[in-house]
């Protein structure tokens, strides 16, 4: 104090001094949802019976907020919440995009579908060991990484997820899920503590980490300080998140190991996180360092692809073939942003979209094809096209979509992605989506080929489990339902990703947002 | 470490703790202290009575499972950032309400109410992994 008497301090041009619309909540409200829910339902843990009638109809409340707050920002565009009233860059702002608002709302989607499949496949001692609250801290931290408009909030988020993951990925306490695990866990670490220090390096050089901000700062002082290497820290960091080639090696040691949903979750779920934070940094925050990097992320998108395709034709076990094919999907929404162009990352924003509906849905099917003839094996199941047609039908379709094959979701983002690479002349970048979507008709292919077309093996002795048409179909009948409106109708999505690609490469509304009247300076 | 010595002066400690950790609570928002700090010196309370009388009475001691206990701090203090809808200020923000109480003001906050939450999450994982690890076969 340096004067004996006080002197009021003027608060109000650091504070939000306007009322707050309950719409604004809409920004905060799916993380609220998700918080309490997990809250309440880790105070009734042992009653195993109670869960699922407390996380489903959260889920679907969680689904409708996510869809009321996608409306509203295709209304208004970016909104933005502060948090405790402190303006930014002091408080934390929780700014939602288009991008943010769509893939939170498909990861409700997902979770939804995992939490209606989590009732028959999660037996009681999984829902003891928190199978729910665990699933929706992991939404509390998807849902988190989003929304936020701060890098070190984004940070909080990515450790809520992790740490909600490792509590699923180890819920059957197994030899092999601990196996997995410790990969997993390590491999993430080192990722986790790799953001951690390019955050703290980004502050150190912007003395600020809210996005916006970051946004407005950097190409002023782009030829002062090491940006570059700083970029170069986050693409290694998320790379690792998203798994890409050559960091990508956690991903198949570990998804084939916990249950089926949780396995379904994680693939349509956590890589995406680490998609969407990269382009988040790379494309809002710092372009032009991107420019820079542009060559080795589109070298590290071609090998990541084919490497996941090839690692797919490898694989006899149906789990492990669709890890690879995660992997490989990342490749493909890494081509969009190598290329930046309104075209490559409209194709990511809905290659992303696609890849967590038919992801989760496939690891589910995977997982009731395990249920009818036994096993994950590739060479020793068979038979189910005869003994399950509405299964093996589904099953065909999650298949088309997933090479690319019209009419299906997965079409429209590789027509997009390659005429993107072949207008900037990336002819091989091109080449390498096309030639992925094949090995991956192949992989998949011999799936089909081997455990639904051909008969069972005739020494079946197994008495195939039961399909309980609600909580088993539901959820897959309702993804491969989005996977066939996305393939044909996919004007409505095509304009969105395009909107949300606009929003990146021209963040003035994203800013104005955050400064409605041009910031501190 | 069931000694004598050790399992008669347990209670007596644990409880003052316990005490101890309330006020270190309420004290935190304009001294040191708070949630954090008192609900590691409630676990520490609970965890010395685990080692000195065993962990079956510390459950029944507790009467909840630590984990709910944990839970309903986060239900606390995310109700506490959730008032601020009815107050039309943004999610987070600090809502005071002064009450007369025995001819003084009390300061009631939705800041204490969150600290109180972030007690009850410390108390309750951090006893949780104390009396798992302290748990043998033969209790």
């Amino acid at each position: 104090m340096a004067s004996p008497e006080k002197t009021p301090v003027d608060l109000s041009l650091a504070m939000v001094t306007d009322p707050v619309a309950l719409a604004d909540w809409l920004v905060i409200a799916p993380l609220v949802i998700c918080v309490l829910v997990g809250a309440v339902l880790l105070m009734v843990r042992k009653n195993t019976a109670l869960q699922p009638m407390i996380a489903i109809p959260g889920l679907c409340l969680l689904v409708l907020v996510d869809a009321a707050l996608l409306g509203r920002v295709l209304v208004e565009g970016p909104i933005t919440m502060t948090m405790g009233r402190w303006l930014p860059p002091f408080g934390i702002a929780f700014t939602v995009d288009l991008l943010g608002a769509v893939l939170t709302l498909v990861a409700g989607i997902a979770a939804l579908a995992g939490g209606i499949y989590g009732a028959g496949d999660v037996n009681d001692s999984g829902r003891r060991y928190g199978f729910y609250p665990f699933l929706f801290l992991m939404m509390a931290g998807v849902s988190g990484a989003f929304l936020t408009g701060d890098i070190f909030n984004l940070y909080v988020w990515f450790e809520v997820l992790l740490i909600a993951s490792f509590g699923l990925l180890i819920l059957g306490s197994e030899r092999g899920q601990i196996d997995g695990a410790t990969k997993y866990a390590f491999l993430n670490l080192v990722a986790t503590t790799l953001f951690l220090i390019a955050t703290g390096y980004l502050y150190g050089i912007f003395g600020t980490l809210n996005m916006a901000d970051i946004a407005t700062k950097a190409p002023q002082i782009s030829d002062k300080a090491p940006l570059v290497t700083l970029v170069s820290l986050f693409v290694l960091a998320f790379g690792m998140k998203a798994a890409a080639f050559p960091v990508n090696f956690w991903l198949p040691a570990s998804y084939h190991t916990p249950r089926v949903v949780v396995s379904a979750l994680f693939a349509g779920l956590l890589t995406k996180v680490g998609v969407y934070a990269l382009m988040r940094i790379v494309l809002l925050l710092f372009p032009a360092e991107r420019d820079i990097l542009a060559m080795i992320i589109a070298l590290i998108a071609a090998a990541t692809m084919l490497l996941g395709a090839i690692g797919a034709l490898a694989q006899t076990d149906f789990r492990r073939l669709l890890g690879y094919l995660v992997i490989s999907g990342i490749g493909i929404m890494f081509a969009g942003i190598a290329l930046a162009s309104p075209g490559g990352i409209s194709g990511t924003v809905f290659y992303a979209v696609h890849s967590m509906v038919v992801m989760t849905a496939l690891y589910l099917a995977s997982g009731l094809a395990a249920r009818v003839s036994g096993g994950f094996s590739i060479a020793s199941t068979g038979g189910i096209y005869r003994s399950h047609v509405a299964l093996a039908g589904i099953t065909l379709v999650l298949f088309f979509a997933v090479s690319g094959l019209p009419p299906f979701s997965g079409f429209w983002p590789k027509v997009v992605l390659v005429k993107a690479s072949l207008d900037v002349g990336a002819w091989w970048l091109a080449t390498a989506i096309l030639l992925t979507g094949f090995l991956t008709t192949i992989a998949v292919g011999r799936v089909w080929l081997l455990t639904y077309w051909r008969n069972a093996p005739s020494d079946e002795t197994a008495v195939a489990a039961p399909i309980s048409a609600l909580v088993d179909y539901l959820p897959l009948i309702m993804l491969t339902a989005i996977v066939i409106i996305l393939g044909v109708f996919p004007q409505q999505i095509l304009e969105l990703s395009q909107t949300a690609a606009e929003q990146l490469l021209n963040p003035v509304a994203y800013i104005r947002s955050v400064f409605p009247t041009g910031g501190v300076q | 470490m069931r000694t004598l010595i050790f399992s008669t002066v347990a209670p007596y400690l644990t409880s003052l703790m316990v005490v101890f950790s309330i006020f270190v609570l309420l004290r935190g928002h304009n001294e040191p202290g708070g949630g954090f700090i008192g609900g590691l010196i409630a676990a520490s309370a609970f965890a010395i009575y685990g080692i000195a009388c065993g962990v079956s009475p510390v459950r029944r001691a507790l009467y909840f499972h630590p984990m709910g206990l944990a839970g309903f701090g986060l239900l606390v203090g995310t109700l506490a950032g959730v008032l601020s809808v009815f107050f039309g200020v943004p999610f987070m923000t600090g809502l005071w309400a002064y009450v007369p109480l025995f001819g003084d003001t009390v300061a009631l906050s939705t800041v204490l109410m969150f600290d109180i939450g972030v007690y009850f999450v410390v108390v309750g994982s951090i006893t949780s992994i104390a009396l798992a690890l302290e748990e043998r076969p033969s209790d």
